[in-house]
Formats: structure tokens, C-alpha cells, sequence
């Protein structure tokens, strides 16, 4: 498996002038390339959405607070809350895939490399698109500019009767764009991972990151697609006078609901899907074993996509629905804590008797099992409908959403960040401002997300931009806030630790984690076209075959 | 130095001996912080004494809907509570004693691929911990939602505006908005409230912690929910459902009163309006500015609806929903400029000159 491109490509990129390296990577179709967009375009994202969040945050500090309007504020969480999950979570985790997803299966490049461009210019247009209504969103009265229906918009807020101008026009336009965006790479993935493996690889042999990304990118495809019905038809309501959500002229409120979540609750999978395949590839490395229950861990993610298909209604305990509804979706969404408990299980079982290295990748894993554990379990109080009565639509469920989304996703992005940057750059990142930005967004995390549980408990809702004092909410807001700042500053440790490392890290070699899985075989950078020859491959982790000649894998498999 | 010029198994081994110490000690602090958060709302919950209770926890309760949600819930803490602990033991278990140690770092462990028995058992015990959990929920779901209707009930109708909330007794003929008054209800006889819940406008939602769980309401749909307070005293609570720009500030409280204060409030809310002489020059401002297309004054000739209804205005603690006291000084502010109390409520700025402006406040005054 020799790896001579490189050299060649190397050679290039430094004698090139940088109109043309710029034009290279904007014409690009290769899906290490893409991969890398995605990804930045995603952190500079993050950076905008953390910036909202902190507006938010020091507007909730004290109680009657007026650092921002109400209307500032309800445009800061609609658009944290759209930033984050379409701009930000999707396009980094597609990022990762589309990196590693080929390299992975022994493919050199994506099933539709010119697909998989559309696909992100389309993502990446969409989050201008919203961000453009900053400028462009002023309507009539000048009511609104950027959008501030909340980031699922419900009916009828955003009818024209609610919401004049065409700040709604935005998110629902750009949410349309990236959707399609999300499509096409889904497709692209599932072909990918489908017909391009190389020889050897049968689908039981696979990496569990391209299984999950399989999954993840089969729940896409019959997520978005009522989410873009959704939005086609809200813009008909809002441009040809249909009535879907119009309730003024008869149409359903709750009928958005229904679209939204079939949408929404899906999407949460979507997103830490990815994650656990990140953790399923970290964990055993630095446990030094393979995966525990590599059967079951596919078994349980398929399972998860499947139930979590028919748990969207567990966000509308409280429209009224009636009893037996309420039901069914309190024991749906409690079934999901099966297979995801067995995931959980399953790592702790891999890293049972396996002789664990704490490395930075390793540390942001640790504190994902144990957060991801919590978020489960406050997911299980909100899937008892009677106690989803009382912390529906409070802070609870802020916190509860948060632990999945930042103790769950991000910490695992994290991992994967520091696991995977050898690879895309060449470079090592700095262990100690690693650990440094590990246990200081520990602080900050847990300061914020726990205790933001306690004003949820007090009867304090979410989405509203000051609070009366006296209700006992006062010193947790306080406390979140600071906790807000800490985190803050991990992101910028971390920022400085990509930037730095990638002009001073010491040099990664092919392997620097001693790990199993087709990326690690080849240079990192890997080369243009991933393999000079495709690999065969006899078992899950080829590199301990090709490491322990004499105790081989395959023989067990 | 980011990079220590020692070898990195050297590097590694000393960053290792410190990090897993400070990766056990971080996760107890933070079960510590959750702990101690728990603690203290428990405490801060039991602070409040019934007769005022500034603090709408959900563990405070006082009503039977209200009631049997919180006992659930700590069944389900408790159950939960039980999981987190071994799941947590275990992994500081693992982490602790599964450390690479300085000795065998060439050496790879035993590779063990996965074991069935033990991958059935963790499947097995979370079901059944599910079926427990499932049938709980579902006794409170059908107690709650499918409770019948005594006899004896209140009937109240409450429409969620932007940004405000109106009352309807149809059995009483009274309509008043953002405090409901609702009697107490005794075990041995209950009088509990039911409530039909419907929207003007946009998605609301009816949520006071202490007497019942939240329920939305929804523009044409009708919901319903239901209280017996057993306890008087004032409950407090506010729009759970965003709804435009001054969600936050659309508060809601529940006057739960004795029988006969009960009684004595619609005794004097079935009034017709004051109609004292002396303020009549406020009375024509009322009447012939814009006021009149929006709020309604009984025995007056507006058919206002938008706006809540004036006829008992003072009888009423607040106003603008929760937003203010209802005293001289706000009602005057609140007609002038409403965006100095709550920016973005619906209220225009009425641009009266002082003269009609006191008046105005002067003739309001009167509507006990």
C-alpha cells in the first residue's frame, strides 16, 4: 500500500499562487477536501452560534435585565437554535463522514464526488442565506429582521398575520436549501458505503463508523423529506394564501407540530448517531481491544433508527392529545433507552479489562459515556408523559437537550477532533492545551447544564427574555452564565490548539494511536487518491491483522 | 513548552497518573454540584409557607393533578437515580482499574470480542425496567386525563392572547382576565376547576407548577385541563408556549379562595360597571378614542374583545398580565407608553394630552 502521491501533491500546493489554491478548493470535488470545508464551515459557525448563546446568557444574568430587547432576543434563540443543529452539527459530522467514510470502506473517493460538492455548496449557501437576513429581513413595518419564531417555528406564528416581513421567509428558504444539501450527501454516503468497499469487506466487517454513518444517512432521507413538505407548504401559505398552518383561515397548528417532529425527533439521532461512531472507533483504541459486541452495537443503532421514528409525539405531550396517544409515545420513547442503554454497556464492557491510555481523544470519550448517561436519564423522566406535563417547555428541558447536544455531540466531536486531526493535517495537536480546553470545558459544562436544571424544577419556562424575581431563579441563572463563560474560553483554547498545532504540532506519521482501521495504513495527509492500490482486507480492523501476523482477527470473525 | 522533549511514553505516563486522578475527582464534583442543587431545591421548596407561594415548584403541589405528577416523579427519580449510580460506579470502576499502567505498555490486553449471555442480560433488565416504568406512567396518564367531571365543578373558559389571558365563567356570566379566581376544594367535597382552554391567536400554554401539569393552547382546538386546589392562597405560574415577543412577560396567577370569598368575588364581578357622574369627562375619553375597539366595559357600548375587559379593572392586583402592580402611577405609565412596562406588547401608545390622560386613570379608578 505505498503512498507516493503525496509527494506530487505537496509539491503542487506549495508553488501554487493563492488564487489558484482558492479556486482549487472551491472547484474541488475530492472528498477529503469537502470534508475539510464542511468542517471549518461548521466551526465558524459554532463560533457565531456560541456568540448568540452568550448574548443570551448575560441578558439572563439577573432577573429584568435590559442588556437586550425582547425582539433581540427571541432573533438570538431562534437563531442559536438553527445555527447549531442545521449549520453547525449536521455539516461537521457530514464533514467527518465525508472524510472518512471512503477512506474507511478502501474507496477513493464518494460514490458521486460532483454530488457531494453540490451538496455542500447548497449547505453552505443556506447558512449565508439565513444569516443574509440580518440585512435583507426587513419587511413592511419593519417588523423583524433576522428570524424569531424559534428555531421550530410553530403555526401560526409564522403565518403573514404573525410574522410580517420576511424574516420567516429566510429560515424557511434556507432550511429548504441545506435540506436538499443533506439529501444529496445522504444518498451519496449510502452509495458509498453500499458499492464501494473494497474487496474483502463485507458489510459485517465494516467499520461501526460507516455502519452508524449508513444508518444515519438512511434516517436523513425520511427526516428532511417532511421537513422540506413542511416548509414547501408553509411558503405556499405564505405566498399563494394556501391554509395547511394558517389558522386564521381554518388550517392546523398542530398539524406543523406533527411535520416538524416526524422531522425533529429523528433529527437528534441523526446527529449523535455520527457521535457514537466516533466513540465506537476511539474507545477501542485506546482501550487496546476491539469493540465489544460488534453485532449487537449494529443491532441497537438499527433499532434506535427504527423506534426513533415513532417517538416525534413525546415533543407534544401537552397539545392535548388524548390518552392512549400519550401512551403509545411515552412507551415508545422509553424503549429507545433499550438499545441505547446496550450501547452504553457495550463501551464500558470494551474498555473492561482493556488497558486504557488517557489521551485527549480518550478523556472527551469518558466524559461523553458518563454525560450521555445523564442525558439518557433526564431523556426518561420527559418520555413519562404525566412528569413531561410539568418539565415540558421549562428550563429542565433546555438542560436536557443541552447534555445530549453539548455533553453528548460535542464532547464527542470533540474526541474526534483531536483523534482524526493527525490524520487530515499531519500534524499532532498540543496535548496539554488539550487536557487544558478538556477539563476546563468539563467546568464550564457542568456549571451551566446542571444547573440549569434547577429552574426548570421552579417552574421557570424556556424562550422567554427576562424572568420576575423572587421565584428562586436568580442565583442558577446567575450561575449558568458563568459557567457560559468558561466555556467560552475552552473554545478559544481549542481554536488556538488547532491553529497552533497545525503550524508547530510535531509530525503525526501514518499512525501516531497505534489504531486498526484503513486511514491510519495510509500518509496523513492521506493522498490525493486515498490508496495507490486498493486494500484487501480479511477482517474489522485490517491493521491488527497486518500488526499481528501471528494472531490474526480474521481467525475469530 | 506545548511539546515536552521527552519521549512521549515517558510524557505519557506522567500526564497519565494525574489525569485519571483528576478525571474521578471532576466526576464527583459534578455529581456533587447536581447533588447539592437537588438538595437545595427540596430546601428552597419547603421554605414557602401555603398561604404565599412565591416559588412555583413542581414539588410544591397542592392539587391533586399536581399531586400524583410528583409522585410519579420521584418514583422515577428513584429508578433513575438507582441507574445512574451502578452505570456510574461501573465506570469509575473501569476507569480506575483498567488504566494502562506504566509496566505493560508494550503489551497488548486479552482481545475479547463481545459475550452473549452477558450482552442478553443487559438487554433484558433495561426491558423490563421499561414495562415497570410504562405501566406507572400510564395509571397517572389515564388518572389524569381521563378523570370524570363531578357535578360540583367550576367551569372556566380561558383564551390565550398575545399577551394576555382572559377568563370566562359561562355558568356565572363573568368575564375578568390574567387572574383567575377559582374556590378551594375541600377532599370530602370537591369542587374542582375544569378548564376549557383556546387560543385568539398563537400556540400558548396554561401552566401553573403547583396545581396542575402544563397544557397548550392551541388556536382552533379545545383542550382542557383541570385543578383542585386544597389550599387558598395565591399560585403563580405563566405562558409556557413561546408566542411572540412578550412571552416572557404573559404571567398568569390562580387566586385559590375560601367558599365565601369565593362567593363575595362574584357577587361583585356579576356588577354592572361603575357609573359614577363624577367621572364622566375620563368616561367620554374611554369612549371616543380607540380604547373603546379593544376593551370591553360592561353596560357600555363597545364590543372590544381584543384587549381584556375593563368592567372590574381595579378589582385586579395587576396589570399588563403579571407585568406590573396595578397602581396609580403604572396604570397612568401603561396608557402613555406600554412599551416602557412590556415593549412589544399590543397596546398602542394611546398619545392622550395629560388632561385626558388623568381623567382617564381618574374614571379607571373607579371600576372596583
Amino acid at each position: 500500500m505505498s503512498s507516493d502521491a503525496i509527494a506530487i501533491r505537496t509539491a503542487d500546493a506549495t508553488s501554487q499562487p493563492w488564487l489558484d489554491t482558492l479556486h482549487g478548493w472551491v472547484t474541488t470535488v475530492d472528498h477529503k477536501r469537502l470534508g475539510i470545508l464542511y468542517i471549518l464551515f461548521a466551526l465558524f459557525f459554532l463560533v457565531i452560534g456560541g456568540i448568540e448563546a452568550t448574548v443570551m446568557r448575560i441578558q439572563l444574568m439577573h432577573p429584568h435585565l435590559s442588556f437586550v430587547s425582547p425582539q433581540v432576543f427571541n432573533r438570538m434563540f431562534t437563531m442559536h437554535g438553527t445555527t447549531m443543529i442545521f449549520f453547525v452539527a449536521m455539516p461537521v459530522l457530514f464533514g467527518f463522514a465525508n472524510y472518512f467514510v471512503p477512506i474507511m470502506v478502501g474507496a477513493r473517493d464518494m460514490a458521486f464526488p460532483r454530488l457531494n460538492a453540490f451538496s455542500f455548496w447548497l449547505t453552505a449557501f443556506g447558512g449565508f442565506l439565513l444569516y443574509f437576513s440580518f440585512l435583507g429581513g426587513f419587511g413592511l413595518y419593519g417588523a423583524g429582521n433576522a428570524p424569531d419564531v424559534g428555531w421550530w417555528a410553530y403555526a401560526p406564528l409564522t403565518a403573514r398575520a404573525f410574522s410580517r416581513g420576511h424574516s420567516s421567509d429566510y429560515w424557511t428558504i434556507s432550511l429548504l436549501v441545506s435540506g436538499f444539501g443533506s439529501i444529496g450527501t445522504a444518498i451519496n454516503l449510502i452509495a458509498t458505503i453500499l458499492c464501494m468497499r473494497c474487496p474483502g469487506m463485507k458489510l459485517s466487517r465494516m467499520p461501526l463508523f460507516a455502519w452508524m454513518n449508513l444508518v444515519m444517512s438512511g434516517m436523513v432521507l425520511i427526516a428532511i423529506t417532511p421537513l422540506s413538505a413542511a416548509q414547501i407548504m408553509l411558503l405556499v401559505d405564505r405566498y399563494l394564501g394556501a391554509h395547511f398552518f394558517d389558522t386564521q383561515a381554518g388550517g392546523s397548528a398542530a398539524i406543523w407540530m406533527h411535520f416538524f417532529w416526524i422531522f425533529g425527533h429523528p433529527e437528534v439521532y441523526i446527529l449523535i448517531i455520527p457521535c457514537f461512531a466516533f466513540v465506537s472507533e476511539i474507545v477501542p483504541v485506546f482501550s487496546r481491544k476491539p469493540i465489544f459486541g460488534y453485532p449487537v452495537m449494529v443491532g441497537a443503532t438499527v433499532c434506535i433508527a427504527f423506534v426513533s421514528m415513532s417517538v416525534w409525539a413525546h415533543h407534544m405531550f401537552t397539545i392535548g392529545m388524548n390518552s392512549y396517544a400519550n401512551s403509545f409515545f411515552a412507551i415508545t420513547t422509553l424503549a429507545v433507552g433499550v438499545p441505547t442503554g446496550i450501547k452504553i454497556f457495550n463501551w464500558l464492557g470494551t474498555m473492561w479489562g482493556g488497558k486504557i491510555l488517557f489521551k485527549t481523544p480518550m478523556l472527551f470519550c469518558i466524559a461523553f459515556l458518563f454525560q450521555f448517561l445523564i442525558a439518557g436519564l433526564t431523556g426518561v423522566m420527559l418520555g413519562v408523559a404525566p412528569f413531561d406535563w410539568q418539565l415540558s417547555g421549562s428550563y429542565f428541558v433546555v438542560a436536557h437537550f443541552h447534555y445530549v447536544i453539548v455533553g453528548g455531540i460535542l464532547f464527542a466531536l470533540f474526541g474526534a477532533f483531536y483523534y482524526w486531526y493527525p490524520k487530515i493535517t499531519g500534524r499532532m495537536m498540543s496535548e496539554s492545551l488539550g487536557k487544558l480546553h478538556f477539563w476546563l470545558f468539563v467546568i464550564g459544562f457542568h456549571l451551566t447544564f446542571d444547573l440549569m436544571h434547577i429552574p426548570g424544577i421552579l417552574g421557570m419556562p424556556r424562550r422567554i427574555y427576562t424572568y420576575e424575581p423572587g421565584r428562586g431563579w436568580d442565583l442558577w441563572n446567575f450561575l449558568c452564565t458563568v459557567g457560559t463563560f468558561i466555556q467560552g474560553i475552552a473554545i478559544l483554547v481549542f481554536v488556538a490548539n488547532l491553529i497552533i498545532s497545525y503550524f508547530k504540532g510535531p509530525k503525526a506519521g501514518n499512525d501516531p494511536w497505534d489504531a486498526w482501521t484503513l486511514e491510519w495504513s495510509v500518509s496523513s495527509p492521506p493522498p490525493h487518491y486515498n490508496f495507490a492500490t486498493i486494500p484487501t482486507v480479511a477482517s474489522r480492523r485490517p491493521l491488527w491483522d497486518r500488526k499481528h501476523p501471528e494472531d490474526p482477527d480474521s481467525r475469530y470473525e | 513548552m506545548l511539546w515536552a522533549s521527552e519521549s512521549p511514553e515517558q510524557n505519557m505516563r506522567r500526564a497519565r497518573h494525574r489525569t485519571e486522578w483528576l478525571l474521578v475527582i471532576g466526576r464527583f464534583a459534578g455529581a456533587l454540584v447536581l447533588l447539592t442543587g437537588l438538595l437545595l431545591t427540596v430546601h428552597l421548596c419547603r421554605a414557602s409557607s401555603p398561604a404565599d407561594n412565591p416559588i412555583p415548584s413542581i414539588f410544591d403541589t397542592h392539587s391533586t393533578p399536581a399531586d400524583s405528577i410528583r409522585h410519579l416523579s420521584f418514583f422515577v427519580l428513584v429508578i433513575t437515580g438507582l441507574i445512574f449510580l451502578v452505570v456510574f460506579t461501573l465506570l469509575t470502576y473501569v476507569v480506575v482499574k483498567f488504566r494502562s499502567r506504566a509496566t505493560d505498555i508494550t503489551h497488548e490486553p486479552a482481545q475479547v470480542y463481545g459475550s452473549t449471555q452477558i450482552e442478553l442480560a443487559w438487554t433484558v433488565i433495561p426491558i423490563l425496567i421499561v414495562v415497570v416504568l410504562f405501566v406507572a406512567t400510564a395509571r397517572v396518564i389515564h388518572a389524569i386525563q381521563d378523570a370524570p367531571k363531578p357535578a360540583a365543578a367550576l367551569e372556566v373558559t380561558a383564551i390565550g392572547h398575545q399577551f394576555w389571558w382572559e377568563f370566562r365563567y359561562p355558568a356565572l356570566g363573568i368575564v375578568t382576565a390574567n387572574e383567575l379566581h377559582i374556590p378551594v376544594s375541600d377532599p370530602a367535597h370537591p369542587t374542582p376547576t375544569f378548564l376549557k382552554l383556546l387560543s385568539a391567536d398563537t400556540d400558548h400554554s396554561f401552566w401553573i407548577p403547583q396545581l396542575a401539569g402544563k397544557t397548550d393552547l392551541i388556536p382552533n382546538r379545545v383542550n382542557e385541563t383541570w385543578m383542585d386546589p386544597r389550599s387558598t392562597g395565591i399560585y403563580i405560574g405563566q405562558c409556557a408556549q413561546y408566542c411572540g415577543t412578550q412571552h416572557a412577560k404573559m404571567l398568569l396567577r390562580v387566586s385559590v379562595d375560601s367558599p365565601e370569598d369565593f362567593a363575595a368575588w362574584t357577587h361583585a364581578q356579576k356588577q354592572p360597571a361603575n357609573q359614577d357622574e363624577k367621572e364622566i369627562t375620563g368616561r367620554r375619553v374611554f369612549e371616543n378614542t380607540a380604547c373603546v375597539n379593544c376593551h370591553g366595559i360592561g353596560g357600555m357600548a363597545t364590543t372590544g374583545r381584543f384587549g381584556p375587559d375593563l368592567t372590574h379593572l381595579m378589582s385586579r392586583r395587576t396589570i399588563a398580565s403579571g407585568a406590573a402592580e396595578n397602581t396609580h402611577d403604572n396604570l397612568r405609565l401603561w396608557i402613555k407608553n406600554p412599551d416602557a412596562i412590556k415593549p412589544g406588547s399590543l397596546m398602542p401608545a394611546m398619545q392622550l394630552g395629560d388632561g385626558d390622560l388623568d381623567a382617564l386613570v381618574r374614571y379607571l379608578e373607579t371600576l372596583r
